[in-house]
């Protein structure tokens, strides 16, 4: 009698927490808002997790408070990371989603109070399939961005047939497992041919796709959990697994449109090898360079200036200089704004959080169709560490690699300025013939080196 | 097909149209803590793995449990811990003068 009282508490806050977490996105909708999105989540995060300790199944906390105080312990300070670790940090965090999703299916397996039938057999096979790899594909790809692994892609030939195969082969195992459920051998075979794929998959892919990578990985995280919810009958997880994956699915459409490829593409294509055919005509172009103080000079007289900062720019920590030359060209009068690819950076979004560490306020980030129309009318567009992405070839050569793209069209400005270490191409080789036009200048240096005479230049002669 | 699957598929579709409609609204601004956020609450798997680990039924399912207890509240904590930070840093210009 009481015991059917609590369940229905129970139930009563997973509900409460799912409003929640619907709220909780919903807030995130204006940077305003934002934070009380996270308030939200807290509480009912909170709300469920206080609830599931009072569950009369709980009757060994000793097994559930230290792991608590473990993942408390690993999770703080993976909450306290730089900005500039946030895409690793976001890829580990896939991990343990799909970790902790993989190892309930397993211990649901293996738990074994009635014989699974088949078509539970088929849920926790699927799940625990998706769970594996997207925990050990996860892994890989924190290591890339942590350069703990090589950034480059990593092929060989018949790669996609060998991967493939074991994909294949963990899928058939887990038929195999459906058509037999006592076949319980099987069972750890299928995990480690998953866990085996994982590697498989990301590895060949190079750290320029890692925004679509992640937010790929961030969506099987988040299915592994909807399905985990199916085969646990538990609605709660089921929402937020679709909730979370629905995010990443979008996250990865807006990512792949934003570099105009296919998730086939990203996943198969293994970019940056298309281009060496290409090396062959070189002829000798003239790009034009300038100084510090040349730089200073022709910002100085602006109107309206664009800066458009890539990944570049977030490696050689340059933002706070950035920063620095917002302040003294905005104190001149000088109307500054940035200009965001939606790739910009190592994950959706990774530029507008470095920008906003570096105290730049976010109404002057432009999202890229937004700022577009603006180029004709800009004095300076002002490039810092960003190279594909600003390349009119995608726009006018149908034999480059990149070509469809969506870019910025920096080329319209009136005088164009790259900072930039050498004429070495960008991560795919290619050329970039923006280097060569007339309005353009070629600033050589470190990124963080060369914006900080700007400024000394522009605060020094006043 | 067991009936326990077919609400479920209910609440899945719902839910991901719900997701869909939700997040097309996020400002692209946002999309970095927009994954931690929802990393954070995709992270709810810890009930799972708290009656998991609770009811310890053989040492196998224990530790499975308890394991993904630690990944999963790992990944509530610091998700929404990092997503506060970096929505804090998010000013708009006025109230950056002010």
């Amino acid at each position: 009698m009481t015991g059917f009282a609590l369940q229905q508490y129970l139930d009563f806050a997973y509900i409460v927490a799912v409003v929640l977490f619907i709220l909780s996105l919903r807030f995130l909708s204006s940077p305003a808002s934002a934070r009380w999105g996270v308030l939200a989540g807290e509480i009912g995060a909170a709300m469920a997790v206080v609830a599931t300790l009072f569950n009369p199944e709980v009757a060994h906390y000793k097994w559930v408070l230290i792991p608590l105080i473990i993942g408390a312990g690993v999770g703080i300070p993976l909450g306290l990371v730089q900005m500039t670790a946030v895409p690793q940090r976001t890829a580990l965090s896939h991990a343990f989603g799909a970790l902790s999703a993989a190892m309930i299916g397993i211990a649901e397996y293996y738990v074994g109070t009635a014989p699974v039938t088949r078509f539970e057999m088929g849920e926790i096979a699927l799940e625990v399939i998706i769970g594996s790899l997207t925990f050990t594909g996860s892994l890989i790809a924190a290591g890339k961005l942590q350069e703990i692994l090589p950034q480059r892609p990593i092929v060989y030939r018949g790669q996609n047939i060998v991967s493939l195969s074991v994909l294949g082969g963990a899928l058939g195992l887990a038929v195999a497992l459906v058509v037999n459920p006592a076949h319980a051998i099987l069972f750890p075979i299928m995990v480690i041919v998953a866990l085996f794929f994982g590697v498989l998959l990301v590895t060949p892919i190079g750290g320029a796709d890692m925004p679509t990578v992640i937010s790929l990985l961030n969506s099987y995280a988040g299915f592994s959990a909807a399905l985990l919810g199916f085969v646990l009958d538990s609605k709660v997880l089921v929402v937020a697994g679709a909730l979370d994956g629905s995010s990443g699915f979008i996250l990865s459409v807006i990512m792949c449109k934003a570099m105009n490829r296919s998730f086939t593409n990203v996943m198969f294509g293994a970019f940056g090898q298309v281009q060496a055919s290409k090396g062959g005509v070189k002829e000798e172009r003239v790009v034009r360079s300038a100084t510090p103080e040349d730089a200073a000079s022709i910002l100085a007289i602006a109107n309206k200036v664009v800066i458009v900062p890539g990944y570049g720019m977030a490696v050689a920590q340059a933002q706070h200089k950035v920063r620095e030359l917002y302040d003294v060209l905005t104190k001149k009068g000088v109307d500054v704004r940035f200009a965001i690819h939606p790739v910009a950076g190592r994950m959706p979004g990774h530029m507008n959080v470095l920008l906003a560490e570096a105290d730049i306020p976010y109404d002057k980030l432009i999202e890229m169709d937004e700022i577009n129309g603006d180029f004709p009318q800009t004095d300076v567009a002002l490039i810092i560490g960003a190279n594909d992405v600003t390349n009119p070839a995608a726009r006018t050569d149908q034999s480059s690699p990149i070509f469809g793209m969506p870019i910025l069209d920096v080329d319209k400005a009136h005088t164009v300025m790259v900072i930039k270490r050498s004429m070495n191409p960008g991560f795919a080789g290619i050329d970039n013939p923006l280097y060569y036009l007339d309005q353009t200048l070629m600033l050589f240096g470190d990124a963080k080196q060369f914006v900080s005479g700007i400024v000394r230049e522009l605060s020094g002669g006043h | 097909m067991p009936p326990d699957f077919i609400s479920n598929l209910y609440v899945f579709i719902l839910a991901g149209f719900v997701g869909f409609e939700v997040i097309k609204r996020v400002s692209p601004l946002l999309h970095t803590p927009l994954m931690s956020l929802t990393n954070a609450l995709d992270a709810i798997v810890v009930v799972a793995a708290i009656i998991i680990a609770g009811r310890h039924e053989t040492p196998l399912t224990t530790a499975l449990g308890a394991i993904a207890v630690a990944a999963s509240f790992s990944n509530m904590v610091g998700g929404f811990l990092i997503t506060d930070r970096m929505l804090r840093m998010f000013k708009s210009g006025r109230s950056k003068q002010s």
